[in-house]
């Protein structure tokens, strides 16, 4: 008899809730009871409420059981875990569970599914489809098709990825630089590091496609020094492109490690860094991709961006582009975290309602109470009450309400919340994460965290609350780049939609 | 990775090999275009993995090296937080302060932390088993409270996993 293959997932949220104890456990307890099994350290799926979750093949499909604790092997082997048995921990066939069955993945069709550094798995599953059709195209032809699929920056910006490369395509000079921002630093975020975990392959082709669209010869990949696992299964993929001669002379990889700041997710900031200078943002222009990398012509794009060329190339820009609504087309990993009871990665395609995610694939919150603000895209994005549930997820329907997009995390809060804290969290994190070049930025965070201070201890509450929106104006308006220009956000929609917050200290107005 | 097993003496020849290592790697990959400084990060990194911190007698040699000035290396090193002027606990926990562990209320175990370990962010404890350090994101957020125990990542943390990491750090 052949050996059952049994998933365990490698993924670092799986390792933080003992996937490596289950597959410890489940080798010696196969082991000890003479059972052949051919343990697979896969990707996650994203469920990672079921975490860690094992999954076993029969001729049925892939059975999935979660969450799994060591302790619990022993009866999962008893009740025939490798036939797929009956156990209170099982939830069925994998591609039947409600929460795979209505994503449509592309980005992260492969994720959970292969084991990340085998390059039979990913050549099996479609993997280098992309780059073998880019080699036989044109360069003009490769942008072309980016273009044609209309995709936008996915780090938050949402800048058409197709101009982009056309730019740095035309652009002139001995030496082009294709960087990929992997400095993944929004809290509610985790789809680049589950790339760089569970098909880094993939992040290996979109560069090396991107490399041959414009004439670039080297990339550089930074990663954030807060992501140990993807850093460590990056280096190992890149090892093993170059053995596969998909890296080489022609196109060279090297990885990047931040150092702890959150203003190097700028991209110029990110470049100053990789020079080995203080992440400082640059004014632009020059744009990267006139001026970059050492001063070369340079492509900056997000992981999920340079993620979702091997499909684009292969399958055609038209195909991805029938995926989304309006202006955003294609799909979005969601992330689905804090107090959710269904917390994970949802690929979908733009366009869904912030409450059929929070609500219908969340499950509302995990701690059970009413759920009171959703903060979307990142520290920087704005907090959205109950009543602007019904946005659609897209660019443009969320700067509509007051919002952004951003990198697609979706962080819930129950009623416990308070906002005048998150406004002023808002303000404290800007302080400590400027880089100092601009004014609004360096001062006014500061400015702004002890106003709210004033705000919280019921001082001058009024006049204190036109001074942060002055504030706030003076920083949207003033700032070099997004961290100065966007912290008004969350601290403006708690002030509109959770105005009471603000105000419960008894006045002491005298006090001032 | 723990730092018991970093913990050595900072050895100023080692410390030049490993920058003239890293410069000649930058060189070689970025060619005609590399400036000065590029191998300046990797550098710093190479050395806080290797001794737990960065000495500062040798940033000049790190300027000499790549010939840039010592206000540049020590520019750019004060300006990231992760590089460390002192040796850290034997082990470092990197606790996520950011929204959503915030939502899961992160705060809660930030106090437990110092009522029960008398133990604050940024600090060491006296015995100089573990240092405490605010993290904004690891990246774990649907697994939050999150933390990084060196370099092991633990999620849907509580109290009573807290004090076991503590009693991990104390053996």
């Amino acid at each position: 008899m052949s050996a059952t293959r049994i998933y365990v997932p490698c993924d670092s949220a799986a390792l933080s809730v003992g996937a490596d104890e289950v597959a410890r456990a489940l080798g010696a307890e196969a082991a000890r009871r003479g059972l052949a099994v051919d343990l697979v350290r896969n990707g996650s799926r994203g469920m990672m409420w079921l975490e860690p979750f094992v999954e076993i093949e029969t001729p049925q499909g892939r059975i999935g059981y979660g969450p799994v604790r060591a302790a619990d092997v022993g009866s999962l082997l008893d009740a025939g875990l490798l036939q797929g048995g009956a156990h209170t921990l099982r939830h069925g066939p994998v591609e039947d569970m409600d929460f795979i069955k209505r994503q449509q993945r592309l980005t992260f069709a492969r994720i959970g599914v292969t084991d990340p550094l085998s390059l039979d798995d990913y050549r099996r599953h479609g993997g280098l489809a992309g780059l073998e059709r880019a080699k036989a195209m044109t360069p003009d032809a490769i942008v072309a098709e980016v273009q044609a699929s209309g995709l936008r920056g996915r780090g938050g910006a949402g800048f058409p990825a197709g101009i982009k490369w056309r730019t740095v395509l035309e652009a002139g000079g001995p030496q082009k630089f294709i960087v990929c921002n992997a400095d993944e630093g929004d809290s509610g975020t985790f789809a680049d590091r589950m790339v760089m975990e569970g098909d880094p392959f993939m992040l290996i082709e979109g560069m090396a496609i991107a490399g041959l669209a414009v004439g670039a010869t080297r990339g550089v990949l930074y990663i954030r020094s807060e992501y140990p696992h993807a850093i460590d299964t990056m280096g190992k993929a890149i090892a093993i492109a170059r053995k596969a001669s998909i890296l080489g002379p022609a196109f060279d990889i090297e990885i990047r490690v931040g150092a702890g700041a959150y203003i190097c997710g700028e991209e110029t900031s990110l470049l100053e860094s990789i020079e080995g200078k203080r992440g400082q943002v640059r004014a632009k222009p020059p744009l990267p991709a006139h001026k970059g990398l050492f001063g070369c012509p340079t492509i900056i794009n997000n992981v999920l961006t340079l993620a979702a060329a091997p499909s684009i190339i292969a399958q055609g820009g038209k195909a991805y582009a029938q995926h989304g609504m309006g202006r955003s087309r294609g799909t979005m990993p969601f992330q689905l975290a804090g107090n959710l009871q269904r917390r994970g990665l949802f690929e979908a395609p733009f366009g869904m309602t912030l409450r059929e995610l929070v609500e219908d694939i969340g499950g509302g919150t995990a701690s059970g109470r009413p759920l009171r603000a959703v903060q979307v895209g990142g520290p920087l994005g704005a907090y959205f009450p109950e009543s602007l549930l019904d946005t659609p997820l897209d660019y443009e329907a969320m700067a509509a309400a007051g919002g952004l997009l951003g990198h697609g995390g979706i962080v819930a809060f129950d009623d416990t919340v308070d906002m005048a804290k998150q406004a002023k969290f808002a303000f404290e994190f800007c302080a400590i994460e400027s880089c100092g070049k601009c004014t609004p930025c360096r001062i006014g965070s500061t400015r702004g965290a002890e106003t709210i201070v004033k705000i919280a201890a019921g001082r001058n509450v009024e006049s204190n609350i036109a001074l942060v929106k002055d504030l706030c104006t003076v920083m949207t308006d003033g700032s070099l780049c997004a961290l100065g220009g966007l912290t008004p956000m969350p601290v403006m929609s708690a002030l509109n939609h959770f105005a009471e917050d603000f105000r419960r200290a008894p006045a002491r107005d005298a006090a001032e | 990775m723990s730092y018991t097993s970093a913990a050595e003496t900072f050895d100023l020849a080692r410390a030049q090999d490993v920058a003239r290592e890293e410069q000649a790697r930058a060189q070689a990959f970025f060619g005609t275009a590399c400036g000065n400084a590029a191998a300046l990060l990797p550098i710093l990194h190479r050395l806080q993995d290797m001794f737990g911190y960065i000495d500062q007698t040798a940033l000049p040699m790190i300027a000499k090296t790549l010939n840039i000035s010592l206000a540049e290396v020590r520019g750019t090193m004060s300006f990231y937080h992760d590089y460390r002027t002192a040796r850290p606990g034997r082990h470092v926990l990197k606790l996520c302060r950011a929204e959503s562990c915030q939502s899961m209320g992160v705060d809660h175990l930030v106090d437990h932390l110092a009522a029960r370990h008398g133990l604050a962010p940024g600090e060491t404890s006296g015995d100089g088993a573990l240092t405490l350090q605010n993290v904004y994101c690891l990246g774990n957020c649907a697994l939050s409270p999150a933390a990084l125990f060196d370099e092991r990542p633990v999620g849907a943390l509580d109290a009573a996993r807290l004090d076991s990491l503590i009693a991990e750090a104390q053996q």
